[in-house]
């Protein structure tokens, strides 16, 4: 059969991604046909200003070498510019005459300079600032002239402005606005910019008007001349007064054009049969010029292209950074603020620092800092994710100011680190690593770092910092979707909230019947999604999903935890962490009679055996006579006690018992992540109930709970939830908040991360203030719980009798393998 | 000189699982898809000696369960952007009974 064609216009970087991401999806879809005005394979064109300041090469910006083209048996034609669309027959002509025949044509045709219609434009010495073309005649122009004038004071101005000073000219900023960057910075940040770009020997003039271009006998550039009559020598002009879609050839084929070639969510023109992508195309009614909503809108194309007609581009939050090393501004969102909207100002002029923070509604919705932008990733994230920030409004100016707790000495600004500082502690990997990756494979978000460095990819707790050195590596290129809101893997586009909605509006219960009615792309998922997907299952149809222990991670599938050399450790429940002499002599013999290596406490109050060989598992369950203490699951696993007022003489309360009868009630919960809770008899809180997923402390006149206190990872201190006064309201509030997690929760999102998602006004609405609502919960809880048998017992019944035996080894023969 | 080995019949082996051959040179991994296609490999991941036999079985794949690196079954190969081998066995099925070349 043959191939429908797809002919792409343009052959920069928004078009190239939009064949990336169609290849992965449809390797062999297309037969594709790509046109490029210029003689370059894709380069990185954010990167062009590094190569006028002489900081990278040409060389060191390609994105795609002419092999890849090759690799994927894609035609390329290059130097040839496509100056016409025949609709009706489907082709489109290219100047030298080349045609080619298309079925899907995709438009990626970019932007031009504007150039300001003054008298003297057209003399030699003039250009714009877009591709490799101008950078060299820029970085020529250098070597042979003295004086430089920028015409634009915008980012890509400051750019060329800086790449031509370090080049050794003398060179003058020329601005319309009263301050620089007057699109990305308020008055107060731009004037401390050109006060320290004044300091690096930039000259400004601002606000001026230019009138004229003069030119010298030899036709070429020498002066420019401005609306109040001053005149400065020019050699050369760069013009970077701003961008404009280029959308001439869709407006000459009829295409409807508005500023950009117009279309829709799916990013279709009006013609069905062509797409656009990029800075030409206009997507209600604004053009991007930054890579980030460029490469949102590539992934949305790709899957209409390729047939998929899923996906929606709507419209993107963009934040913006100077590449000029030394430099360190950033901004996002509504930066300018005014209208309904409060601001929190930290002004240290004499120390280069400003921030400005703009708040709507309890919403973080702009922020413009300069100096010190180590927080704008976290900012970006706030303003995006559209984060309650009511609670942390008081320190919200100070930063997110611990990134990763553990083995990261307190350093948190990427920026300023050495090259060999390490930066992922579980896996040993350096900063210097993690730029070098990002930069030689145009990596853009911190997953592409996760797979092809693995920092980040053990506990994670350095991913923030990898997102810093991302950002501060490609600036405007990283892609910051957030976790939560991306496709669950690489199997499907649907992130978890579309599938928990799926599985609960369309009562889906097994995992084929999920990935057949969500279009799942492999045969089976993968072993990120399987897990995932059971959770939700069993979670939302309780005694009716049926758990598929081949899509459970090892440890919950032998209801032990796997260790390094292949042994499982064996936890057994000890409720509240109280034992007695007997059990405690079964634990002997056992570790006596199968030789287990350590016997060692664990921190949730518990004896763990370690070493056990998964083929002894059965029997020393069997012999130790307890119950499974789900040390090893993504399920509920010890309740923490002190000992509480029986004993202590500062107790409150029966702590002990009430951590006794939480446990019994929890025992063999599923759950979104591990569960951890804590009952404190009185506020010294010797339990540490202030870093567990719910945390009891017993006071003269009842109970407190605090919830989303995490120990782990990054420390998080509980926060305070709901006051009661009997045993009975601790287990219905505490089960009743348990539950919306179980409900709400991603998969592997812990409750601290589940809170700060949806805020802790919407957790007390939905279970404080209805009592009604709140029952209805405890009551689910119960109703999944009910009946579950303790996974240990029926594994020495008899389950999964597979999982634990070997085959019968063959006779001992001479053995050949093949590799 | 190799043989064939009578191991297991193809209804021992979970779908989408594994099972394992005990074996003085090391253990082998004798895995089932769901298209009912079995591999044997090294039960050992080339990364840092995981029991491959305990991962998550997908596709023609398994993740390993200690650091996740994905192993080919056909091929024992690593998946990228990781690279090492878990040697592979030959191996036959006859009848519903799977034999392994020892």
């Amino acid at each position: 059969m043959k191939k429908p064609k797809l002919v792409m216009v343009g052959n920069g970087m928004a078009g190239v991604r939009t064949l990336e991401e169609l290849l992965k999806l449809v390797p062999d879809m297309y037969d594709i046909t790509v046109f490029g005005a210029e003689p370059h394979p894709n380069y990185n064109r954010i990167l062009l200003s590094p190569v006028l300041a002489g900081e990278q090469t040409v060389n060191d910006i390609i994105l795609n070498p002419l092999s890849w083209y090759a690799e994927h048996h894609i035609r390329l034609y290059l130097n040839r510019k496509v100056v016409q669309i025949d609709r009706q027959r489907r082709v489109v002509v290219a100047d030298d005459g080349t045609e080619a025949e298309y079925d899907r044509l995709l438009l990626a045709t970019g932007s031009t300079p504007f150039i300001l219609p003054v008298p003297g434009n057209q003399l030699d010495g003039v250009i714009g600032y877009r591709d490799i073309h101008d950078t060299e005649t820029m970085i020529e122009a250098a070597t042979r002239y003295r004086h430089a004038v920028v015409i634009g004071g915008g980012l890509l101005g400051l750019e060329a402005a800086n790449g031509l000073k370090l080049r050794g000219m003398d060179v003058t900023v020329v601005h319309l606005s009263d301050w620089l960057l007057e699109r990305q910075l308020d008055r107060t940040a731009g004037k401390l910019l050109q006060t320290s770009l004044e300091a690096r020997g930039l000259k400004f003039l601002l606000p001026k008007h230019t009138a004229e271009l003069l030119g010298g006998e030899d036709g070429r550039v020498k002066a420019v001349r401005f609306k109040d009559g001053e005149e400065i020598p020019a050699d050369l002009v760069v013009m970077a007064a701003g961008i404009r879609p280029n959308a001439t050839l869709a407006e000459e084929a009829g295409l409807y054009c508005n500023r950009g070639v117009v279309v829709d969510d799916t990013m279709q023109t009006y013609d069905p049969r062509i797409y656009a992508v990029g800075e030409c195309a206009n997507h209600r009614g604004i053009a991007y010029g930054l890579v980030a909503p460029l490469y949102e809108q590539a992934r949305v194309v790709a899957n209409h292209l390729a047939g998929f007609g899923i996906a929606k581009y709507q419209g993107s939050v963009t934040s913006t950074k100077l590449k000029v090393t030394g430099i360190d501004l950033f901004s996002a969102g509504e930066f300018m603020g005014g209208g309904s909207t409060e601001e929190i100002l930290l002004s240290d002029p004499m120390g280069g620092v400003y921030k400005k923070l703009v708040i709507q509604d309890n919403k973080l919705v702009g922020a413009c800092l300069y100096g010190d932008t180590g927080d704008g990733a976290w900012y970006f994230q706030l303003i995006r994710e559209g984060h309650d920030i009511h609670e942390m409004r008081d320190h919200l100016m100070f930063g997110e100011n611990h990134l990763g707790d553990a083995g990261h000495a307190g350093q948190s600004k990427a920026a300023t680190m050495a090259d060999d500082a390490e930066v992922c502690g579980c896996n040993g990997i350096k900063k210097g690593t993690i730029v070098k990756a990002i930069q030689e494979h145009g990596l853009t978000s911190v997953d592409d770092i996760k797979r092809c460095t693995k920092a980040a990819s053990s506990c994670g707790s350095c991913a923030g910092l990898c997102e810093q050195i991302l950002i501060a590596t490609v600036g405007g290129a990283a892609d910051l979707t957030p976790k939560t809101e991306k496709p669950i893997c690489g199997c499907t586009d649907h992130n978890h909230a579309s599938v928990r909605k799926a599985i609960r509006d369309a009562h889906l219960t097994s995992i084929p019947e999920v990935m057949k009615a969500l279009e799942w792309r492999t045969p089976n998922g993968c072993a990120t999604c399987r897990p995932a997907l059971n959770y939700y299952l069993i979670s939302t149809w309780p005694k009716e999903a049926k758990d598929d222990p081949q899509s459970r991670f090892i440890n919950e599938r032998a209801h032990a935890n796997i260790q390094k050399d292949g042994t499982y450790s064996v936890v057994p429940q000890m409720k509240g962490g109280v034992t007695n002499a007997a059990e405690l002599r079964r634990i002997a013999d056992v570790a006596d009679k199968y030789a287990i290596p350590m016997v060692k406490m664990t921190g949730g109050q518990r004896i763990d055996l370690l070493g056990v060989k998964k083929e002894d598992l059965v029997n020393v369950w069997k012999d130790l006579g307890m119950n499974s203490g789900h040390a090893y699951g993504k399920s509920i696993r010890t309740v923490k006690t002190c000992v509480g007022q029986e004993f202590c003489r500062f107790g409150t309360q029966n702590s002990t018992q009430m951590g006794i009868e939480l446990e019994t009630m929890l025992a063999n919960m599923w759950s979104p992540h591990k569960v951890k809770l804590a009952v404190s008899g009185c506020p010294r809180n010797c339990a540490e109930s202030g870093i567990k997923d719910v945390g009891i402390i017993a006071v003269d006149s009842g109970w407190e709970l605090y919830i989303g206190g995490n120990g782990g990872i990054k420390t998080e201190v509980a926060e305070f939830f709901v006051k009661v006064s009997s045993s009975e309201e601790v287990k219905e509030y505490t089960g009743a908040f348990l539950q919306l997690y179980r409900e709400e929760a991603f998969y592997l999102e812990r409750t601290v991360h589940y809170l700060h998602r949806v805020g802790m006004e919407y957790i007390q609405n939905k279970v404080l203030k209805d009592p009604a609502q709140r029952l209805a919960l405890y009551e689910r809880l119960l109703y999944s719980l009910e009946g579950l048998p303790d996974p240990w017992a029926a594994r020495i019944a008899g389950a999964q009798a597979h999982e634990f035996t070997p085959l019968a080894a063959p006779a001992a023969q001479a053995e050949k393998e093949t590799v | 000189m190799s043989s064939w080995q009578k191991i297991c019949r193809i209804e021992d082996i979970p779908v989408l699982g594994s099972r394992v051959v005990k074996r003085a040179g090391g253990d082998i991994a004798i895995f089932r898809n769901d298209q009912d296609e079995i591999f044997a490999i090294h039960d050992k991941c080339p990364h840092k000696g995981g029991p491959l036999s305990q991962g998550i079985v997908f596709g023609r794949t398994v993740a390993c369960p200690l650091h996740s690196w994905q192993i080919d079954l056909a091929t024992g190969e690593a998946l990228a952007p990781d690279h090492g081998c878990a040697g592979r066995f030959e191996l036959k099925v006859e009848q519903g009974e799977v034999y392994l070349a020892l």
